[in-house]
């Protein structure tokens, strides 16, 4: 079994990103980056599958600037085989993004393409699908779990109030949740290792698909602040401010 | 009955899609929806626990009728409506929090710290709205129910199981007043003994930070944040969090927000109506048993 597992470079999840002062932008000078939470937990389970004897091997790929080989490498040092970036100077939207993996997913030929559930910059959380939908294949996404049996993949995976099992056929996409495993800290020598991996480049151009955006942002602003609060003194006085309000019922 | 709602900022005329096996009591409660024309049901044994591809399927065979398909950001949309709008090849805006003239919308990204206002150019707006943003529909309509034949199931996926969460508690993402608890619980065992006896009092769903999660005090099922499930219930009381960026993210539409911490400089406090600065293990159970007094 062969596995492609996408990789997006994003902010840390730990930073406050804001926009630039003339709103057209959000301003990520000197922003830690790295891979997508998300898709940290899709390389881990796409590792495990190989340490299992399931996988044979792993391809990652990442799409966007030359910026983005250091999330290959991190990868590569995880575990992951070889790596393949899309070079694309512009930011691409789900849509294309999805029509360029298609392309890589028609080449490589995976069983499997693992993904993250969303990636924490757009918040969007469509990649996977659209790719399932163009590659007419199965999808299982918000995966808390993936197990393969007899050349099937079993999956849990997060529905509304809980959650549900499923049994898909390859090749699948699979979007991963952060509960899918602990995702495995990378030690210095495999590091130093990974530079020996090969990393693949291919142009975006190159590929022949339509990668324009179809939403124009317009501008990019803070959310509006909330309206200040009250501090109070005792609980006695938060349960009165509290029964004052109009509607809420305590 | 929200995303109804946010679909009459067109004018047009409105239908629903529903589908599923044996699915006639949920058709006719929703032809009684306010400003709907017609509900399209496809009722078929194949779609009784429906899947993406079944479904996604349906969307993109009557897609081309429609100038606007929304759903609300649940997880059932999240998995379908990406998919059904690569089919037909349009992008789409997920969790959609305004939505204004001309196919503007406003969107929030990076966390949360960020309001997008985007335009799209797609001749199909295929989007899921955030539902607190948008107001309910009344009940007092009349829709034609119109039965349609389902497309052959597509056997890419088969169904096994399913497991709800088994709990006396409303569900987190639909309670009206959601108890979340923070590291500074201490332990699992601190985290129940403390929150329980409140939840009971108030009817309310308890939810977790993500460091609580990571520190074993709660699953990860009640995680409230951006790597968690998103609330935005009537009252929202936050003890011991310290509000982090992510937990903010997934409670800061809450109506009313009460955090009592003992750290005065928490940022929890600037999300908060009413903050209160106090020891947590005294003030909870304080608040829990004054509450069944008033």
């Amino acid at each position: 079994m062969k596995i492609l597992v996408a990789i997006k470079r994003v902010q840390d999840y730990n930073i406050k990103v804001r926009p630039k002062s003339d709103g057209s932008d959000v301003d990520l000078e000197g922003v830690k980056m790295g891979v997508n939470p998300f898709d940290e937990n899709a390389i881990e389970e796409a590792i495990r599958l190989k340490e299992e004897g399931f996988a044979s091997e792993i391809v990652g790929v990442s799409i966007g600037s030359s910026l983005s080989q250091d999330v290959l490498r991190q990868s590569l040092a995880m575990g992951v085989d070889r790596a393949i970036l899309v070079e694309a100077e512009e930011v691409l939207q789900p849509l294309a993004v999805a029509k360029v993996l298609k392309k890589v997913v028609e080449k490589e030929k995976p069983d499997l393409i693992l993904l993250g559930k969303l990636a924490l910059d757009s918040d969007a959380g469509q990649t996977g699908q659209m790719l399932a939908g163009l590659l007419n294949c199965s999808q299982a996404t918000f995966a808390s779990s993936i197990e393969i049996k007899d050349g099937e993949v079993f999956i849990t995976r997060e529905v509304d109030g809980g959650t549900e099992s499923i049994v898909t056929k390859t090749p699948t996409v699979l979007t991963a949740d952060l509960r899918l495993n602990e995702p495995r800290f990378v030690k210095l020598p495999n590091l130093m290792m990974a530079r020996k991996k090969p990393i693949e480049t291919i142009k975006v151009d190159d590929l022949g698909v339509d990668v324009s955006s179809r939403l124009n942002t317009i501008s990019v602003s803070e959310p509006p602040p909330r309206k200040e609060g009250i501090k109070v003194k005792d609980v006695k006085e938060l349960l009165q401010k509290l029964n004052d309000i109009e509607g809420l019922k305590i | 009955m929200n995303a109804v709602g946010s679909a009459q900022i067109w004018n047009g005329s409105i239908d629903i899609l529903i589908v599923g096996e044996g699915i006639d009591g949920a058709a006719i409660h929703a032809s009684k929806l306010d400003g709907v024309d017609k509900i399209l049901k496809f009722d078929a044994p194949h779609l009784n626990h429906p899947l993406a591809e079944d479904v996604a399927n349906i969307i993109f065979k009557i897609g081309r009728e429609y100038s606007v398909i929304i759903a609300p950001h649940t997880w059932f949309s999240r998995n379908i409506l990406p998919r059904a709008a690569a089919l037909l090849d349009v992008s789409m805006i997920s969790d959609v929090l305004e939505i204004n003239e001309d196919n503007i919308y406003i969107r929030s990204t990076y966390a949360g710290n960020v309001h997008a206002k985007l335009k799209s150019g797609d001749p199909i707006q295929i989007l899921t709205v955030h539902s607190s943003k948008f107001k309910a529909v009344g009940l007092n309509g009349n829709a034609k129910i119109i039965d349609s034949t389902a497309p052959e199931a597509l056997n890419l996926t088969r169904w096994e199981k399913e497991k709800k969460i088994d709990s006396v508690r409303p569900p987190l993402i639909n309670a009206k007043v959601v108890i979340s608890g923070g590291r500074s619980l201490g332990s699992a065992e601190k985290f129940n003994e403390v929150l329980s006896p409140l939840a009971d009092k108030l009817e309310a769903a308890i939810g977790a930070t993500r460091a609580a999660v990571d520190a074993g005090y709660a699953p990860n099922e009640i995680q409230v944040g951006q790597t968690g499930v998103v609330v935005a219930p009537d009252l929202y009381i936050a003890i011991g969090v310290s509000g982090a960026n992510q937990h903010i993210y997934g409670m800061k539409d809450s109506r009313v927000v009460v955090a009592i911490n003992n750290d005065p400089d928490a940022t929890i406090f600037k999300f908060a109506d009413y903050g209160l600065v106090a020891d947590l293990f005294e003030a909870v159970p304080e608040m829990a048993t004054l509450v069944s007094k008033t």
